[in-house]
């Protein structure tokens, strides 16, 4: 056997890190923390996935039972950016109202990240699909009121460039629609997504947002040359959601690693592995 | 609100997460938030609209009918 060649090893490994709004992320995967069993689930589950980024939503506080535990007690602000989204919201006024709160908790806090906001403007209920329309007077308004703005998109390439030129930070197509675990549906159109955000600019973040179900989900948004994926669910409301995140956090690892080395054409047909030279056979 | 127990409960009525609440006169927004119990926790306060930095609470006078909202991060994706 060869000896390992250790320095060989690391180097395979390099990569640039993730850099969103100027804050350097050193995992490429961003998880929500809602839908959680406990919050030590939760705790865990965010531990074991090695993310340093996580989404959480602004809602009323309790008027009752106001000495119930907070979401803050568990989660670690010097170790995790948080990202607060607008989820819930079906308007641009609505959507920037929710996005202020969220400043205003994480500047109460002094984050690092309070000018950040996962922008979620929806289209209806059912598919929580978002408006296009609302997404983009709500980026133009939040981008000209100072935010960083992440904002979640469908995989439509016009409105993921036309976000782009209004300034968000990073646009992030669903790979499919919110908590479905379906994965990546149209992976055309976030190739062309991909394409477009990147054009002249490849360091352009673009992180495929919802749809995972499982890991391969993960690895194949990354195959894509998405910069990172953010997912919730299918970590949460895995049977076992602490196993599901190690799977997440090596399926990014994986995925990255194999867009950065570059895969084979697909043919139709088969080419040997085995040298055709030197063969004591023929074919028949 | 009891009807005709506004003057030992507060003489002002506001809405605080859509719920109907008696405020002294006189109080400010941070007497409310204190007296709601949400003194030194994660909270925003939104009042009519408006954001209302932690710093600025004692500066607000209630004047009676704002619409309040006081929030706070829970899980979410």
């Amino acid at each position: 056997m060869h000896s390992v060649d250790t320095t060989a090893a690391t180097h395979v490994l390099d990569d640039a890190p993730l850099v969103v709004g100027g804050i350097t992320l050193s995992s490429r995967l961003v998880v929500g923390t809602g839908k959680y069993a406990s919050y030590a689930d939760m705790a865990r589950s965010l531990d074991v996935s090695g993310t340093d980024c996580v989404t959480v939503a602004v809602r009323r506080e309790r008027l009752v039972n106001a000495a119930g535990e907070n979401i803050l007690d568990h989660l670690d602000a010097s170790r995790y950016a948080l990202l607060p989204n607008t989820a819930g919201c079906y308007s641009a006024d609505d959507a920037v109202r929710v996005a202020r709160l969220g400043r205003e908790l994480l500047r109460d806090m002094g984050s690092a990240t309070s000018e950040w906001v996962k922008l979620e403007v929806l289209g209806d209920t059912k598919t929580l699909l978002p408006d296009p329309v609302g997404t983009l007077e709500a980026t133009e308004r939040l981008v000209a009121d100072g935010f960083t703005v992440l904002v979640y998109t469908s995989d439509d390439p016009v409105i993921a460039k036309r976000l782009k030129t209004l300034g968000a930070a990073s646009v992030m197509p669903a790979g499919s629609p919110i908590g479905s675990g379906q994965g990546v549906l149209n992976p055309n159109n976030l190739r062309i997504c991909l394409e477009y955000l990147k054009d002249g600019d490849p360091a352009y973040p673009v992180i495929v947002d919802a749809g995972v179900g499982t890991a391969s989900d993960v690895a194949f948004a990354m195959e894509l040359g998405a910069d990172g994926v953010l997912l919730n669910t299918a970590i949460a409301h895995a049977k076992d959601p602490v196993r599901m995140a190690a799977a997440m956090r090596a399926a990014c690892q994986a995925g990255r690693l194999a867009f950065l080395a570059g895969r084979i054409p697909r043919r139709l047909y088969a080419t040997a592995s085995s040298p055709d030279e030197g063969r004591i056979v023929r074919p028949t | 609100m009891c009807p005709g127990n506004e003057a030992s409960t507060g003489d002002l009525t506001v809405t605080v997460n859509g719920v109907a609440h008696p405020a002294a006169a006189g109080a400010s927004l941070r007497d409310l938030v204190e007296a709601l119990g949400f003194a030194g926790r994660p909270i925003a306060v939104e009042v009519d609209g408006d954001v209302i930095p932690r710093a600025a609470l004692a500066d607000r006078t209630l004047t009676g009918g704002e619409r309040i909202e006081i929030v706070t991060f829970v899980g979410g994706g």
